[in-house]
């Protein structure tokens, strides 16, 4: 397990392995939307929570289909299912290894380029508090698209497509706990949700990832 | 460590290829598979691996036993020679691979990146890796695909060493590796070929 993390870290490292290209995106899109409503601060302080969240969560999609894809494709799938890895284990590494290095550096980058949205002082604790307790759920749900599209053609277009609803909920309360606290308001229930989903899919989510994985190298 | 297939049907793509198939794989001993393409060799070894149940009939290897090598290495091309091996020997609990690269004359490319290895050298290292595995039973599915004559005695020096260990080996192979061992064409377990279904057209969306 530990070998495969870290080998899967030090992959990503290494040239053509895409760290640095969800931040890139991240980056791109925060710096766009001013560009599309406008230089008024006062609505942009009122959005950028939503913002945020929104850039956080595409620039975490973009990476997704690079999960499972790549170690299909030379064929390490195959031999790792014949290994003693448990695979529940193996995808459970996978999510981890895509969050720390996707959803970590979102969430080191969130509050600088919260400044590039007017975002008010008292917002950056739960904007880093709301992307860090959320950002693994989409790492793990991810897992999970990742999974069941392995395999198929051009597979990262409809990896999208499946996955963009399941974040649904991991957006509306990231993005509440990130806007609640911008304004000072109280946090408490969209904190606690957002934890719920989050420790929900860690927990059960790596079952159905293994149970479909292992239909797909059928 | 005995590896037996008893009775198995084996289907691809939900097309029954090979039918009522019976053998047995005891320490010491390998079998070879021939037989021509699309007879469902390939697709006996992934059941013999585990990575798909047969169709019919049963496949009896003891648990946590059998080294799977297909088509595809399994290598990182950015992850040295080195590094490779150290990550599947990790994998299966080992830590020698100095013998894995002496083995498959890997000693001069060790450090150098999986990327830019020829096609037979990955395959050279793809062998390697079953030596880091430990495991005794060797499921190997064209194990010599472009490797020159000298990497193939390589191959066959490292197969007659492993059995000498006790351990046993099941390949599909076409060519003739020198070992003294059994040959088993699978030619006549073919499947009667039914109707093959026919999937669906509308799967351009995907």
């Amino acid at each position: 397990m530990k070998a495969l993390l870290l080998r899967d870290l030090k992959l990503a490292f290494r040239a053509g392995g895409g760290f640095g290209l969800g931040i890139a995106f991240f980056l791109i899109v925060v710096i766009l939307v001013p560009f599309s409503v406008g230089p008024d601060s006062g609505l942009l302080t009122k959005i950028a929570p939503g913002v945020l969240w929104l850039g956080a969560l595409l620039a975490c999609l973009l990476s997704l289909d690079r999960i499972l894809a790549l170690d299909w494709e030379d064929g390490t799938l195959d031999l790792v299912a014949t290994s003693p890895l448990p695979l529940e284990g193996v995808v459970s590494v996978k999510a981890l290894a895509h969050w720390l290095t996707t959803g970590v550096p979102l969430v080191v980058a969130a509050p600088v380029f919260g400044v590039l949205l007017n975002l008010p002082p008292q917002g950056f604790v739960w904007l880093v508090t709301s992307l860090a307790l959320g950002t693994p759920a989409l790492s793990v749900i991810g897992t999970f698209g990742a999974a069941l599209t392995v395999g198929i053609k051009r597979g990262g277009l409809l990896l999208s497509l499946l996955i963009l609803p399941l974040y649904v909920p991991t957006l509306i309360f990231g993005a509440e706990l990130a806007r609640r606290g911008a304004e000072g308001q109280d946090i408490t229930t969209p904190l606690l949700m957002l934890a719920g989903i989050t420790f929900g899919v860690i927990a059960l989510l790596p079952f159905a990832s293994a149970l479909v994985l292992r239909m797909n190298l059928r | 460590m005995i590896l037996r297939v008893k009775d198995v049907s084996v289907a691809r793509g939900g097309v029954a290829v090979l039918e009522g198939l019976t053998l047995e794989v005891a320490s010491g001993q390998a079998l070879i598979l021939k037989g021509p393409n699309g007879v469902g060799k390939t697709t006996l070894l992934r059941t013999v691996a585990g990575l798909q149940p047969p169709f019919k009939g049963e496949v009896d290897a003891p648990e946590e036993a059998v080294a799977y090598a297909a088509h595809s290495d399994g290598l990182k091309s950015m992850l040295t020679v080195e590094e490779n091996l150290r990550f599947w020997a990790e994998v299966f609990a080992q830590s020698d691979i100095e013998k894995a690269i002496q083995a498959f004359d890997l000693v001069d490319l060790r450090n150098r990146l999986a990327g830019s290895l020829s096609a037979g050298q990955k395959r050279r290292l793809g062998l390697a890796r079953l030596l880091v595995t430990g495991r005794p039973i060797w499921v190997l599915d064209e194990p010599t695909v472009s490797l020159d004559t000298a990497s193939v005695q390589l191959f066959a020096d490292a197969v007659r060493a492993h059995l000498a260990g006790g351990g046993s080996a099941l390949l599909a192979t076409h060519i003739d590796l020198g070992l003294d061992v059994t040959v088993l064409d699978v030619g006549p377990f073919r499947a009667k070929q039914g109707d093959a279904p026919v999937s669906g057209y509308d799967e351009a969306f995907l």
